[in-house]
Formats: structure tokens, C-alpha cells, sequence
């Protein structure tokens, strides 16, 4: 190994130091959007006044407090409905997208068990989905998971297989949160409209990045969270369609029947006066902010593909534009973040530990080798991305990759021609 | 999960990284791991057929911080010993010099296996029998 290479990765973790005197970048950089993106100070500003003077709970009829409170919940209802186009009266306010994907699943199951007990969803969901309905099978539902292609979609075809008379909600995801492959939603839509099966889409990853209709879409019910679009944590929302059909869900918490019922428990009003303000800012913005982010992951991606033995993982024609998730062949991803991620904030398909060497279930569905899926590295642009953090993320991780292919025996010997299949390893 | 300082250390500047001539008789390799599994380390020892210390020794590593650094140290500790005194490294000596977490042990127990895999490479090429190794739990 060159000298040069042995000292390359400690630059990356010392933030005194910029790679190039020309470019200054302000470090840690923060490219891990798709689990939590940063409140924007427009959306905290609103919402400070509802901890002190506006501090009233929207419960409260019977005085000013209270009033003002419910008028802030109320506004915000409307902002929430309208970048979903959907009718105010269908947002059931929860603490997030996990209690909403939970409120929908258990709540359609058991509201709708005379009708039926089968649910319909697919392998590359979110944990709370997938978890949601471990659950649900334990309570004597049936679920069945339909498999994905290489490209992260669903086959329309298998989905229409799947309903039978005791199918009563499809569950599909509408962009996926480590690939950012986008579903048919539309699609789906009409197979579901087709059987008279309900539609739940968890659109978590989706909502505010693009444009989600959940009139045009034909969707049923809809989770989605308020932090992943520049809201505050701790706030999200179901929709609920009220016409064509009416749908209705049972309660999971109990208590004072606030949310029409749906989900009772004291209104976090400042939570759902940044969460307003989050959705009307993505109305807003929402188009100008795809296509930059979308020309801004090209570019890193493009620049990360100039390495060998790269790959992005998913389909790439049908993605959300601020992710992408590429697996780089013959180095671990837990090693390759350790080049860099005290200066750049990632997230890896790989967890490296005894309790859990299992790498990232999506990737694997998608048909990838374990040794693929360990070297992924997942992408998640945001409203604060600069170009300079671009040009640093590509410069470092392109450097580190190489260090530690020149480390790598599994390089060394695919650079001999070696066909690794052909080894015997001793597994453990 | 925070790295100690030993094992950040190995990472930025891994000792003995490389490869040694496997063809050659004083020369012992150990390939252990597997690549669905995250971690792939080959070890390889060389030793000095008139007085029997290991002489050289290098490795190479695919996988995390704490692989690369356990394999980097090992390759440390090998050089100079006599291939008894090498086969007495035990993986608990790599955790405690590295301060590993518990998750990690399998990181310390795997660059064992290599040490004893490359030393059993050596003892067969040399017409000796082949060591029967205690397993460890990964």
C-alpha cells in the first residue's frame, strides 16, 4: 500500500481539514435525510408560540385557551389535507407514521373481520408495517408477502393472484425508504378498486419529496410523519377517506375519543402547527426542490459509479429524487463508513455485530448476495444539501472505497480472476 | 457505536497490510470468514527455516473497523514469535488490547482462527500434521 493511501482516511475524520483549500465545507455533513431531516427554521418559528403563550389544549371548549388551540389544530389540518389533496376532516393526527401504519392495520383488521381476515402487502416494507402484521397473523389474520423484482417493485400481476373474498386491505408503500423505489401506486389502486379491496399506502418517505394525490392515486387510507418532510419528530398522520368508500378503523388507544374517535389522547398542537407549516412549505417548494435534489443525487451518483465495481441498487427510473442506495462490491460497509463518518452521516446495509449479521432485508429482496447487501451505503439528499457537500461525499467515500479494496482480499483475488463462488468459506 | 482509539488507529494505518508468496513452503496462509457473512480475513505468516520464528507476516481484510484492526494487530504480535508462541495467542489477548464490545469478540476470535489456519497451512507444507483447533464460538 502507497503512503499516500495510508494516510488518506484520517483527513476525513478531522474536521480542521478540507480536502481541496478551494472548497469549504462545513463538517459533519448531514446525507442521511431518509431517517429524520433537520426542522426548517420556518417551521420551528411557527411553532414556538404553542409551548408558552398559546400552551391551551385543543380539547378545551369552554375557553380562549382552548380555543386558540383547536383554531391552530384546525389550520393545520387544512395545510396537511390540502398537499394530499384530500378533504381536512380525513386527517386522524397521530404520534407518527408507526402509530399510523399500526392504527390502519390493526384498526381496518378488526374493524373489518366480518368481512374478512387477509391482508395483502410485500417483503420490502417498513419493519413498522411488516411488524404490524407479525402482529396481526398472531391474532389469526392471514398475510401474505409479495415477493419483489430486482428492480424493488411488485408484480402487478402476483397482486391480483394474491385477493381472494377474505383480502381487505392492500398495504403498499409508496416510495421506499432504503431504496426510494417508488410503487404503482395508481396502478394498485385499480386492482384494489377492482375486488373492492381498501388501500393502504405508507407514504412516509413519499409525502412532500413528490407529488402524492390521494384522490388521483385512489388511496384509502395513507401514513405519513411529520419529520421526514422538515417537520418537528413526534407527529404524523393517517388519512382516512370518508367518501367513495367511507372507510372506518377501531380505535387502538381509548380514552377521550378525540380524532372523530380514531385516536384518543390530548393533541400535540405545537407538534401539528409545525407538521401544518412543514406540508405548506413541501406545497410550496415541493417541485423546485425535486428536480434540484434529483440533479444533485445524479451527479453523486454518477460520481460514485466512476468507481469500479459499483452498483446502485433498485430501479432507477422509478425513484424518489433525493435517494440513492449503492452497494460497492469487496468492501464491508460498516468499515467503509468508519473512513468518514465522523464527517459524513450515512446510513450502511450492513450491520456488522454477533447479535445481528444480518444485512439489510430490503437489499436481499431485492435478490442481492449477502456480500452485496454488507457494501451498501444508502443516500438521502435534503432541502440543505449543497453541491459542496456533494463534491466532499464523492471525493471521500471514493478514496476510502479504494483504501480498503487495497486491504480487501475478496478485491485481490477478483483482481486475479479468482471467481469467488468457487471458494470454499468457512461460514461461521 | 464508538471506536477505541487502538482500533481507529489500526484502521487509519493497518500494519503489515499484504501478500507474501503462498507458493512458497516457508509460507503459511489461513483464509477464514466468509463474505455473506461481512468478514473475510487472510493471514499469511513466513518462517525462518533455520531458527523457526515468524519473520514476516501480513494480512488482508474485508470487513469492519474492528476486523481490520484485530487482523492488523495479530500481524503485529506474530512477528518475532516462534510458531509455538504464536499459536498460544488467544482472541480474549486481542479484546483487551483493542477494548472490543462485546458485539465485537467475533472480529477477535476470527483473526484467532487466521493465525491458526495459516500456522496449520505452514505445518502441512512442511510435512507436519495438521493441528485439531478447539472451536470458538463466532
Amino acid at each position: 500500500m502507497s503512503e499516500n493511501s495510508v494516510l488518506y482516511v484520517p483527513l476525513y475524520n478531522n474536521p480542521l481539514i478540507s480536502i481541496n483549500s478551494n472548497m469549504s465545507v462545513k463538517l459533519p455533513i448531514y446525507m442521511d435525510n431518509n431517517a429524520t431531516t433537520p426542522c426548517d427554521p420556518r417551521v420551528v418559528e411557527t411553532m414556538v408560540p404553542y409551548f408558552t403563550e398559546k400552551f391551551g389544549n385543543a380539547a378545551s371548549r369552554s375557553h380562549p385557551f382552548g380555543w386558540v388551540a383547536e383554531e391552530a389544530v384546525d389550520y393545520a389540518r387544512e395545510q396537511v389535507a390540502k398537499l394530499i389533496n384530500a378533504n381536512p376532516k380525513e386527517i386522524i393526527f397521530t404520534s407518527g407514521a408507526t402509530e399510523a401504519d399500526n392504527l390502519a392495520l390493526k384498526g381496518a383488521f378488526e374493524m373489518y373481520a366480518s368481512k374478512g381476515n387477509h391482508i395483502i402487502t410485500c417483503t420490502t416494507e417498513h419493519k413498522a408495517v411488516l411488524d404490524t402484521c407479525k402482529h396481526i397473523e398472531k391474532l389469526g389474520g392471514e398475510v401474505t408477502y409479495l415477493p419483489v423484482g430486482a428492480d424493488g417493485l411488485i408484480d402487478l400481476k402476483q397482486l391480483e393472484e394474491a385477493i381472494t373474498d377474505k383480502t381487505i386491505v392492500v398495504s403498499i408503500m409508496y416510495g421506499n425508504n432504503e431504496i426510494g423505489v417508488i410503487q404503482p401506486i395508481r396502478q394498485i389502486s385499480e386492482i384494489c378498486k377492482k375486488y373492492g379491496v381498501l388501500l393502504f399506502t405508507d407514504a412516509t418517505q413519499a409525502v412532500g419529496k413528490i407529488p402524492v394525490d390521494v384522490m388521483a392515486d385512489g388511496i384509502d387510507m395513507m401514513a405519513f410523519s411529520a419529520h421526514k418532510m422538515y417537520g418537528p419528530k413526534g407527529v404524523g398522520a393517517l388519512y382516512v377517506r370518508r367518501k367513495n368508500p367511507r372507510v372506518k378503523v377501531t380505535a387502538q388507544m381509548d380514552g377521550g375519543g378525540h380524532e372523530r374517535g380514531m385516536r384518543s389522547g390530548t393533541m400535540n398542537v405545537p407538534g401539528i402547527v409545525g407538521f401544518g407549516k412543514a406540508c405548506e412549505l413541501c406545497m410550496n417548494e415541493m417541485d423546485e426542490e425535486a428536480a434540484r435534489l434529483s440533479v444533485m443525487r445524479d451527479r453523486l451518483e454518477q460520481g460514485l459509479l466512476e468507481l469500479e465495481e459499483a452498483y446502485v441498487n433498485g430501479s432507477v427510473e422509478h425513484r424518489l429524487p433525493h435517494v440513492c442506495n449503492v452497494s460497492f462490491k469487496y468492501v464491508e460497509g460498516e468499515g467503509l463508513m468508519m473512513g468518514f463518518n465522523k464527517n459524513i452521516a450515512l446510513s450502511s446495509g450492513s450491520a456488522c455485530t454477533s447479535a445481528s449479521l444480518e444485512p439489510s432485508y430490503v437489499l436481499k429482496a431485492l435478490g442481492l448476495g449477502d456480500d452485496l447487501a454488507h457494501s451498501s451505503l444508502r443516500f438521502g439528499l435534503g432541502r440543505f444539501t449543497t453541491d459542496e457537500q456533494i463534491d466532499y461525499t464523492i471525493e471521500a467515500i471514493k478514496d476510502t472505497v479504494i483504501k480498503l479494496r487495497e486491504m480487501s482480499p475478496l478485491w485481490e483475488m477478483f483482481k486475479d480472476g479468482i471467481d469467488l463462488d468457487t471458494i470454499e468459506w468457512a461460514h461461521h | 457505536m464508538a471506536y477505541s482509539d487502538k482500533v481507529i488507529d489500526h484502521y487509519q494505518n493497518p500494519k503489515n497490510v499484504g501478500t507474501l508468496d503462498k507458493e512458497k513452503k516457508s509460507v503459511g496462509t489461513g483464509l477464514v470468514g466468509a463474505p455473506e457473512c461481512g468478514d473475510v480475513m487472510r493471514l499469511q505468516i513466513e518462517v525462518d527455516e533455520q531458527s523457526g520464528v515468524i519473520k514476516d507476516a501480513k494480512f488482508k481484510t474485508f470487513g469492519c473497523g474492528s476486523a481490520i484492526a484485530s487482523s492488523s494487530l495479530a500481524t503485529e504480535w506474530l512477528k518475532g514469535k516462534s510458531v509455538d508462541q504464536a499459536l498460544a495467542i488467544d482472541n480474549m489477548d486481542i479484546v483487551e488490547e483493542l477494548n472490543l464490545p462485546p458485539v465485537k469478540i467475533h472480529c477477535s476470535v476470527l483473526a484467532e482462527d487466521a493465525i491458526k489456519a495459516a500456522i496449520n497451512d505452514y505445518r502441512v507444507k512442511n510435512g507436519l500434521e495438521s493441528l485439531e483447533l478447539e472451536e470458538k464460538k463466532h
